[in-house]
């Protein structure tokens, strides 16, 4: 079965390294991924401070686009991988509106039938952390590990993949990244920061509310121990990771801990070699410690 | 009466004069007139007839909302705000912009209360009467990205701080000349502007929108 794969903007830039391992990842385990072709923005959370229906009608274009590129799965629906939190959460309320707002559908409709364009509800949006575990399944991916993780995570799943729409996890303790952490011979940690929020684009507009938001997290996770943290959102790991230098000028902090994407961590169990999972764009190096856990 | 050198609270200074422990209480009153009967209405339709009205103000949200503490009102008093209809004072509150849409107090109302897209009818309604402070930044930013994405499908990150910056305060692009480089050198923001191929179905797509309203 083939997933339709839809990156959104920051998979293109800043969240290139997550592109890149997720491709790596998807390919080792043998699972078909096809980018939807031409596929536009979301509209992430600042399109729908100005005009909520417009931005229902740019997801309904990307939803519309998947149902007449994909093939369906054996449930009859077109899967549709989106990484990015904000285009996972924005799909999703989209598709959720949709249904239950008659007002609405009836004027994305409009839209979409003035563009020549039709949806009819058959596409399901997926997360990648939901497909590996989920349909690929945790035992095919332990069988595909090469050389365990052997690090100590503090899993962070941010809050636009477990809430208010997603359904594949608990919302208030999640467990899905912490299982596939564990198998891939990873330490999952326990600590109370798995779905607080970073605060997203604050950091680059309300800035010191938005640095403290990601330190507060990063804090938490050193003092747990954790020799790095996994991200599953883009934009959690670019205020995570670049912004250290600002968090510690601000807080009089020495903070200096890697962020990496799930299926960055993923690849290296996988024993993929490190360029093709991006590491060497990140900002503080990951270098795993010992091979063979 | 007390002489002023003779107050009983506060530290001494070095003549040992006593400052007052007086707080300035300044109580705005508003009468019933000058609030906007309709404005409650007006957000829960804007919010597609979000149930405001059945807010119990327990306090939840304010409780589990990471910037609470940064805002001049927190969602519990944004909400009876909006129903007693002090429309000025939501508008102007800086309680609006800090909300990142994280949507725990949308998971955990009782009520059931969609507060995350309450703050974004008040974000809509705000940026279309252009209520917010000169040069600030979170409404600018969602100005730029949105004429970014009607214009090419996609947005560019490295083009959109540009903007932002260029609107609000120009020095601030010093302040990310840094981080932009080591961005471009890790391959992580290009300046080539992203767009997607069939950017007229996109337009026709918004402009089939825009006759609807």
């Amino acid at each position: 079965m083939k997933y339709l794969y839809y990156p959104g903007c920051s998979l293109k830039s800043t969240g290139k390294p997550y592109e890149e391992s997720l491709k790596a990842v998807f390919s080792a385990l043998k699972v078909p991924l096809e980018e939807l072709r031409d596929w536009n923005c979301c509209g992430a959370t600042a399109y729908m401070a100005v005009d909520e229906v417009k931005s229902f009608a740019l997801s309904a274009r990307n939803l519309a686009l998947a149902e007449s590129q994909g093939e369906p799965a054996p449930n009859g629906m077109v899967q549709l991988i989106a990484p990015c939190s904000a285009c996972y959460a924005g799909t999703l309320k989209t598709q959720r509106y949709l249904a239950e707002n008659a007002d609405i559908r009836r004027r994305v409709e409009r839209g979409l039938s003035d563009a020549s364009l039709t949806y009819s509800g058959r596409v399901q949006v997926r997360h990648p952390l939901d497909v590996l575990i989920n349909d690929v399944g945790v035992e095919r991916i332990k069988e595909a590990v090469k050389s365990p993780l052997g690090a100590r995570v503090a899993c962070y799943y941010g809050c636009q993949i477990v809430r208010p729409y997603a359904a594949f996890d608990n919302q208030q303790v999640p467990a899905s990244l912490d299982t596939l952490v564990a198998a891939i011979g990873g330490t999952p940690l326990d600590w109370p920061m798995k779905t607080r929020c970073c605060g997203g684009s604050l950091v680059g507009t309300i800035r010191e509310v938005g640095l403290r938001l990601n330190y507060l997290i990063l804090r938490e996770a050193s003092r747990r121990g954790a020799d790095l943290v996994a991200t599953t959102c883009p934009l959690c790991q670019f205020g995570l990771e670049c912004f250290q230098p600002g968090m510690n000028a601000s807080f009089q902090a020495s903070v200096r801990m890697p962020v990496a994407f799930f299926t960055q961590l993923v690849g290296l169990s996988f024993a993929i070699p490190e360029r093709e999972l991006g590491l060497q764009r990140l900002f503080v190096p990951y270098k795993k410690a010992s091979i063979g856990g | 009466m007390s002489s002023p050198t003779a107050r009983p609270y506060g530290p001494a200074d070095k003549a040992g004069t006593r400052p007052a422990l007086v707080y300035e209480v300044q109580k705005v009153m508003k009468f019933e007139s000058e609030l906007n009967p309709q404005f409650g209405e007006e957000v829960a339709q804007k919010a597609h007839g979000e149930k405001l009205f059945a807010c119990i103000q327990c306090g939840t949200c304010s409780g589990t909302c990471p910037v609470s503490h940064y805002m001049d009102y927190a969602p519990r008093r944004i909400i009876q705000m909006v129903r007693e209809g002090f429309e000025q004072e939501v508008l102007t509150s800086s309680t609006i912009w800090l909300c990142a849409s994280c949507y725990q107090c949308t998971v955990d109302c009782p009520q059931q209360i969609k507060l995350t897209d309450i703050m974004y009818a008040l974000k809509q309604i705000a940026i279309a009467r252009h209520l917010y402070p000169k040069n600030f930044s979170v409404p600018i930013m969602a100005e730029e990205f949105f004429k970014q994405v009607a214009k090419n499908g996609r947005n560019s990150e490295g083009k959109l701080m540009i903007g932002i910056a260029w609107r609000t305060h120009f020095l601030n692009l010093l302040k990310y000349s840094r981080l932009g480089m080591k961005l471009f050198t890790t391959g992580r923001m290009g300046l080539v502007e992203q767009g997607i191929e069939n950017k007229e179905q996109l337009r026709t797509l918004l402009r089939g929108v825009e006759k609807t309203s």
